[in-house]
């Protein structure tokens, strides 16, 4: 097997066919700016609302116009923060969790040097949220409580349907990040009852460059970004109407695909991982097994460093990811593993390995032969390996 | 995904002088694993010329830090402590023809094994690392909040580069660069006041 073995798809999807076939009449055929006052225009613009309409399907938003196209994922997320915090001007206080994604992760380091202060709720060793430290920390002065929906280093599921209730009892906006879970578990924006939840596109088989952010309505945000009227004045900018196409068909499709995802890929994910545990000694899965989401397993592989594994298996074609510190570019470890108490030890040899509906059996079955001697010859060189 | 030299990847699936001397002349162990790499040389001396007539590493670390390690091995073989003290990490660097930048650290890591298994050598005791006070803002080196306010008040610095410059903070990865402007930003307003 020579092709490429892509099992990093918490990072980034192939595009689906489908949705690239949808796209690409807006690129050359129908490129008019959905602003204009010709008909022309309407050939880009109706679709464009089309495509609102498949998101706010595939979250069960009430209405389409909750729904603001947006960049991306990162974007979606300081839109929501930003926007909630420059509405309540009064507000000092934020509740977010310990183990947030960069895009809130960071930015809330930035406000807390601004003068806001931030409470980070914590997590247990499995990776699951302290619920009670989360009633705990709400006061009058809270702005806002931004906690992701899973995890994209473990898959862990945050239980948002609780958080939600205690957000609404209290009053104070609830915001979620839900580009991991969107494509993998069944999202639901009114039964779990959040005001604002962000998506990606392209994690969920859409390009990149386009993304999401569900804003109920009723919810008092101000816009990050501010020129011209589109998207109802709430995110300027003239719209990627290509990728807006992509984004609603991608969502169209997650939604066709999930018992797929919960299923066979879940299954695939399992075998990966049980056949990881069986074959190599001293490894140990990250974050609990019970409540994540169906693509992820992350894997510890005791005395090797996680950036050397990964450019031994992409010796073999085979493409995963780490938190380590070497991959991301920081000398730190995931802050996500440190707050899960993962020794710092052991946390430079952690392995992410994300599936999708376009993983085979026959590339899993590849990779669990693979693997054994690509952490063997590391452990060799390594001065921490028992002898 | 780092821009590696072919020479970082040939020596990192590769690498020479892999391994453990029994018995060793000198014995250094450099980095931690908590900072995600460990270096570990060990030496064998001749006793009457002073050299150094074998090496090997083991290395917990990326594949940078294994190119180092094993690079360090092939240009101290053969040279007399003497010679081998005068080896830089840009020595490294060269022969790897390159390192990204957020990688120089691992071929300092290199010289400072050397260093840390010529001492052992020798009988001097490793110096202990003091931690230097203060909240570490440029990981790359190792440089505090308190390192570069005292740089940028006695030199009256008020770029980053210049912090740089005087301290080496933000001088690779560049990802502190932002907090170094806060630094700078701060004492500037201080002065105002």
């Amino acid at each position: 097997m020579k092709e490429l073995i892509y099992l990093d798809n918490n990072a980034t999807t192939r595009v689906d066919e489908e949705v690239i076939n949808e796209m690409l009449p807006f690129f050359s055929e129908k490129y008019g700016n959905p602003s204009s006052m010709y008909p022309f225009a309407l050939e880009s613009k109706i679709p464009m609302e089309k495509a609102r309409e498949q998101v706010a399907k595939f979250l069960n938003a009430a209405r389409a116009d909750e729904i603001v196209f947006t960049s991306c994922g990162t974007e979606s997320d300081n839109m929501a923060i930003l926007g909630i915090l420059k509405a309540a001007p009064e507000k000092k206080h934020i509740i977010t969790s310990a183990v947030e994604h960069q895009a809130i992760h960071t930015l809330v380091y930035r406000l807390e040097k601004e003068g806001y202060r931030v409470s980070k709720i914590t997590v247990d060793e499995e990776g699951n949220l302290n619920l009670r430290q989360l009633r705990e920390e709400i006061c009058d002065d809270t702005a806002l409580i931004s906690i992701m929906w899973a995890n994209n280093e473990t898959g862990v599921l945050f239980p948002v349907k609780e958080i939600a209730e205690i957000a609404a009892e209290k009053e104070i906006p609830f915001h979620t990040d839900a580009v991991q879970a969107a494509g993998k578990v069944e999202i639901d924006v009114q039964k779990v009852g959040v005001d604002l939840l962000s998506i990606s596109g392209h994690k969920i088989h859409a390009t990149k460059g386009i993304g999401a952010l569900y804003i109920k309505r009723g919810t008092r945000l101000r816009p990050l970004l501010i020129g011209g009227h589109q998207e109802r004045a709430r995110r300027a900018g003239t719209e990627n109407v290509p990728g807006i196409i992509g984004l609603g068909k991608a969502c169209e499709l997650a939604g066709k695909f999930i018992d797929d995802e919960v299923h066979r890929v879940s299954r695939l994910r399992d075998k990966l991982e049980a056949g990881i545990l069986e074959k190599i000694s001293d490894t140990l899965v990250v974050g609990t097994r019970k409540l994540r989401t169906p693509n992820t397993t992350n894997i510890i592989f005791k005395y090797v460093e996680g950036e050397a594994i990964l450019l031994m298996m992409a010796d073999k074609g085979i493409c995963a990811s780490s938190g380590s510190a070497c991959t991301s570019g920081s000398p730190e470890p995931s802050h996500v593993l440190s707050a899960m108490n993962v020794p710092l030890s052991v946390a430079h040899s952690a392995i992410r390995f994300s599936l999708s509906r376009f993983n085979t059996e026959a590339e899993i079955d590849y990779v669990i032969e693979q693997l054994p001697p690509i952490i063997e010859r590391l452990r060799e060189m390594s001065p921490l390996t028992p002898r | 995904m780092w821009q590696y030299s072919d020479k970082v990847f040939e020596y990192f699936r590769n690498p020479k002088n892999l391994g453990e001397i029994e018995n060793p002349d000198g014995r250094g162990e450099v980095g931690s694993d908590a900072c995600g790499d460990l270096m570990q040389l060990t030496i064998k001396v001749d006793p009457k010329t002073k050299v150094i007539t074998d090496a090997k590493f083991k290395t917990f670390g990326c594949a940078s830090a294994i190119a180092s390690a094993s690079v360090l091995t092939e240009l101290i073989i053969g040279k007399t402590i003497d010679e081998a003290m005068k080896i830089t990490n840009e020595d490294i660097i060269k022969v790897l023809g390159g390192l990204p930048n957020a990688k120089i650290h691992c071929s300092v890591m290199g010289k400072e094994a050397l260093e840390a298994a010529v001492n052992d050598y020798l009988g001097i005791e490793q110096k202990k690392f003091e931690h230097e006070e203060g909240k570490v803002i440029c990981n790359c080196f190792g440089v505090t909040d308190k390192a570069i306010e005292k740089a940028i008040r006695e030199h009256g610095i008020t770029t980053v580069e210049e912090v740089t410059k005087y301290t080496k903070a933000g001088g690779a990865c560049q990802s502190c660069h932002l907090d170094i402007q806060e630094i700078i930003d701060k004492i500037r307003l201080e002065g105002k006041k």
